[in-house]
């Protein structure tokens, strides 16, 4: 679980690196959840400078090799503005960022992997 | 098997130290990891309280939380032991569960 934004502290770096150095080992991440200001790692709008990781980018490249379910808590991207398309629509916006490999979600997909997954490590502020 | 619990604060920022410090049973793990890992270094304020816990937690400290800000492995406090993102990882596996004093 992942609470707090990127480049806000080291959170979602550190999520990242503990994410990756688990598949590395051959464990598997049923899957990573974004809550709070976490949603922020998720939209596809940011534009870090060209010498800094971008640490969106860095989830989407890990998802893409690993099949990874990376989860937006729907309330939580509501109140902070990251909307997918159906989003969106549904509340009159004109525009969704949802980045690709992303998905919004409910709470409920923080309880089902807390009780499917053997562990659960949380990273925030 | 017992707890891990992970403290990602400075201690002299926040009680996140104190506090898990307070509530760890003995035989538990702590790793310290971002800036928590200035709770690992020699001749700081909460030094003697961290080596007097060492009798009862076993202490783990990230080195590359370490090298990032530019503090050496051998100003670690003995007895705690510097592992890297495997080490994290293989510490989440060998433990019951996973604290974080947020």
């Amino acid at each position: 679980m992942v609470n707090e934004g990127p480049y806000n502290h080291q959170a979602s770096d550190s999520a990242y690196r503990f994410t990756k150095a688990a598949l590395d080992k051959g464990h598997e991440i049923f899957r990573v959840f974004f809550y709070h200001d976490g949603v922020y790692n998720g939209t596809r709008l940011g534009v870090p400078p060209q010498d800094d990781r971008n640490i969106t980018q860095l989830w989407q490249e890990l998802a893409a090799e690993h099949d990874l379910d990376l989860v937006v808590c729907v309330a939580a991207a509501q109140r902070r503005g990251i909307l997918d398309a159906d989003e969106a629509k549904r509340h009159g916006k004109d525009a969704d960022n949802i980045a690709e490999r992303f998905r919004i979600s409910g709470l409920g997909q923080l309880i089902e992997a807390g009780i499917k997954a053997d562990r659960l490590v949380v990273f925030g502020d | 098997m017992a707890m891990l619990h992970t403290v990602n604060k400075s201690p002299f920022e926040r009680t996140a130290l104190q506090s898990c410090l307070g509530h760890a049973l003995e035989g538990a793990s702590v790793l310290l990891f971002e800036d928590g890992v200035y709770a690992a270094m020699q001749g700081t304020a909460v030094s003697a309280q961290v080596s007097e816990a060492l009798g009862k937690v076993r202490f783990y400290v990230l080195g590359p939380d370490l090298r990032a800000r530019g503090l050496r492995e051998d100003r670690v406090i003995d007895g705690i032991q510097v592992v890297d993102y495997d080490g994290f990882v293989d510490l989440v596996t060998s433990h019951d569960n996973v604290q974080a004093w947020l």
